[in-house]
C-alpha cells in the first residue's frame, strides 16, 4: 500500500521531530540552569578536542578554497575588465559563505560523528544510565557541555577559515594572475564591513548549535550494538551536513533583508 | 485482641505490585509481585533473559513499569519524573551487570564521581574514601588505571567499589560475582554480609553463582516467566518440591532443554 508506506513515514517523521524538538529544550533549559566546575571542565576538554584539534584541517581547507575560488573567477573579472574588484569578490565569499559552511561540513564530519560515537557507546555500554542511577542528570553533564562548546568554537574556527581563505585568495591574485596588491586590498575593504563580518559569524554559531544538538541527539538514541553507533555516527553526519546548509539558506534570507531594512539606501555591494 | 501496628519497621523498604514491563511484543515482566524486607538481602535467581536486570532497573527508575507500581519507603516511585527521582536515587548503589563504568575517566574518578557529583566531600574526603573501597575490593593502588585496561573481573569489582562509594542504604548488585575467580568471589560475599551486618544495607543481588546465593541471602526468590515462583529463606529454599526451581539450583538441564542437542 503505498498511500500507508506514506502515511507511515510522515508520522515516523513527526515523531521523531517531536522527540527531537522536546531533547532541544531539555538542553535549552539544562544550559540555563548554568553548570558546576565538573561541567565546566568537560565543556573546556571538549573545547579543546573539536577546537584546538580541528585548526589545522580547517586552514587548510579555507585556504585551498580561497584559492580555487580566484583562479575559477579571474577569467570572467578579467573579460569584463573588473580583475582589479578580485579583492572584494574574495572577501565577501570567503567571509559569508565558504568561512562558515566549510567549517560546518568539516566539523560536522570531524567532530559531530566522533561525539555521536562517543555517546552512542556509552549509551549501549549503560553508561548512561549508570549516570541517571547515580542522580546525574546526562542531558547536562554530557549533552550541555559539548553542545556549548561547538556553539562556542565554530565562530572561533570560521575566523581562522576565513583569514587562510582570504589568504589563499589574495596569493593568487596577486602573486598569480598580477592584480595590484593596494587595488586587492582597497577592494577588498570596500565589500565587507562590519555586519558582512557578523553575518559569516552568526551563521556558524548556528552551525554549531545544529552540530552538537544532532550529534548528542543521534548519540542518546543509538539502537543496540556496534552496529547501531556506526549507523547513528552516519546519521548524524547527514543531518547536520543538511541541516548546515538549509540553516544557511534561511539565515541567508533573513540576514540580508535585516540589511536592507537597516540600510535601505545601501544595496548589497555585488 | 491486639490492636494493628502503625510501627513500619516491618514495612518492606521496596515493593513491587503487579508489576507488567513488556519490550515491543516481549513480555518481561508479566504482573509481578515482591516485597524486599530492610536490612536483609534478598537474591533474585532466575534463567538467563528472565528479566532480573529488568528487575533491579525498575528500582531505582531507569525503566518505568507499564501497568503496576513500585514502592520506595511506601512512596510511589514509578511515575515520577527523573528530577523527583534524585533523592532516591542517591540512597541506591547501582552494580551493573556489565560494570558500567565511565571509559574516559580513570578507576579513581570512577569511584569519586558519585561524591562529587553530590557536592558532599572534601577532596581529601574523597581520596580517603577511593582508597577505603579500592581496598575492599582487592585493588589497592590501581587509582589511575583506565577502565579499558583492566580485565572483566576487576572491572567488576570497581564497578562494585563505585556502587558503594555512597554508602548507600540498599545496594542492588547485578551478578556481583560472575567472571571472578572463586577466592575473589568468596571475598565479595563477605563483604555483602559485612555490608549488610555493619551498616545495615538492604542488599539485592542477582546471581547464578549458587554458592553465593545460599551464603548471603536472607530470602530467595526465583523468577520465572515474568512472575516470582518461589520465596523462602535459604533453607526452604533448597528442600522446596518446586520442578523448576530443583531444575534450576540443581544445574540440571531437563529433556526440553537438550532437545536442539539431540538434533546434532
Ligand atoms: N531496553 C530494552 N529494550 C528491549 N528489550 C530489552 C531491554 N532490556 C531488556 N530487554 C529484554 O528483556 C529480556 C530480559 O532481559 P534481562 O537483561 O532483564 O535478563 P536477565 O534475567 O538479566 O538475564 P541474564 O541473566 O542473562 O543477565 C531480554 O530478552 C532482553 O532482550
Ligand atoms: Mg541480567
Amino acid at each position: 500500500m503505498p498511500l500507508e508506506f506514506l502515511g507511515n513515514i510522515c508520522v515516523s517523521f513527526v515523531l521523531t521531530l517531536g522527540d527531537f524538538v522536546r531533547f532541544f529544550m531539555t538542553i535549552l533549559t539544562g544550559s540555563l540552569r548554568g553548570m558546576d566546575r565538573f561541567d565546566l571542565r568537560e565543556m573546556f576538554s571538549q573545547m579543546f578536542d573539536l577546537g584546538t584539534l580541528s585548526i589545522p584541517v580547517v586552514m587548510l581547507t579555507g585556504f585551498f578554497i580561497g584559492a580555487v575560488l580566484v583562479i575559477e573567477a579571474y577569467p570572467q573579472f578579467h573579460a569584463l575588465g573588473l580583475a582589479s574588484r578580485l579583492g572584494s569578490v574574495t572577501v565577501l565569499s570567503v567571509v559569508k559563505q565558504i568561512g562558515p559552511v566549510l567549517t560546518g561540513v568539516m566539523l560536522a564530519g570531524r567532530v559531530g560523528g566522533a561525539m555521536t560515537a562517543e555517546l552512542g557507546t556509552m549509551r549501549v555500554t549503560e553508561q548512561i544510565e549508570a549516570l541517571r542511577s547515580m542522580a546525574a542528570d546526562p542531558v547536562r553533564t554530557l549533552a550541555v557541555p559539548r553542545v556549548l562548546a561547538c556553539v562556542v568554537m565554530t565562530p572561533i574556527l570560521t575566523v581562522f577559515s576565513d583569514i587562510l581563505g582570504i589568504f589563499g585568495g589574495w596569493l593568487i591574485a596577486v602573486h598569480v594572475q598580477g592584480i595590484n596588491n593596494d587595488q586587492f586590498w582597497h577592494y577588498a575593504r570596500v565589500g565587507v564591513d562590519i555586519y558582512t563580518i557578523n553575518t559569516g559569524l552568526i551563521k556558524a554559531l548556528f552551525f554549531g548549535l545544529a552540530i552538537g544538538v544532532i550529534a548528542c541527539y543521534k548519540g542518546f538514541r543509538c539502537g543496540n550494538g556496534a552496529q547501531g553507533v556506526g549507523r547513528a555516527c552516519t546519521e548524524a553526519f547527514v543531518t547536520s551536513f543538511i541541516v548546515i546548509l538549509m540553516l544557511n539558506l534561511v539565515l541567508a534570507l533573513l540576514l540580508t533583508n535585516i540589511y536592507v531594512m537597516f540600510w535601505p539606501n545601501q544595496a548589497p555591494i555585488l | 485482641m491486639i490492636p494493628p501496628t502503625t510501627d513500619t519497621s516491618d514495612q518492606p523498604i521496596i515493593r513491587f505490585a503487579d508489576v507488567h514491563k513488556r519490550f515491543g511484543s516481549l513480555v518481561v515482566l508479566d504482573g509481578m509481585s515482591l516485597d524486599i524486607p530492610a536490612d536483609r538481602t534478598t537474591v533474585i535467581i532466575g534463567p538467563s533473559g528472565a528479566g532480573k536486570s529488568v528487575l533491579l532497573k525498575h528500582i531505582v527508575g531507569l525503566l518505568q513499569p507499564d501497568r503496576g507500581n513500585v514502592y520506595f519507603h511506601q512512596q510511589r516511585i514509578n511515575e515520577l519524573s527523573e528530577r523527583q527521582l534524585e533523592p532516591i536515587r542517591k540512597r541506591i548503589g547501582f552494580l551493573f551487570q556489565m560494570g558500567a563504568l565511565f571509559d574516559s575517566m580513570s578507576v579513581g574518578e570512577n569511584i569519586a564521581f558519585p561524591l562529587r557529583h553530590q557536592g558532599i566531600k572534601s577532596e581529601k574526603d574523597i581520596q580517603q574514601v577511593i582508597h577505603e573501597k579500592l581496598a575492599v575490593v582487592g585493588l589497592s593502588g590501581s587509582e589511575k588505571k583506565m577502565p579499558g585496561d583492566l580485565s572483566g573481573g576487576q572491572k567488576k569489582r570497581v564497578a562494585l567499589a563505585r556502587a558503594i562509594a555512597m554508602d548507600p542504604e540498599v545496594v542492588l548488585y547485578d551478578e556481583p560475582t560472575t567472571g571472578l575467580d572463586p577466592i575473589r568471589a568468596d571475598v565479595i560475599n563477605e563483604l555483602i554480609l559485612k555490608l549488610k551486618e555493619e551498616l545495615k544495607v538492604t542488599g539485592i543481588v542477582v546471581t547464578h553463582d549458587m554458592a553465593s546465593a545460599f551464603k548471603v541471602a536472607d530470602q530467595i526468590v526465583m523468577l520465572l516467566n515474568g512472575k516470582i515462583i518461589v520465596q523462602g529463606t535459604p533453607e526452604q529454599i533448597k528442600t522446596m518440591e518446586n520442578e523448576d526451581l530443583r531444575h534450576f539450583i540443581e544445574g540440571r538441564a531437563n529433556a526440553e532443554d537438550l532437545k536442539a542437542l539431540h538434533r546434532l
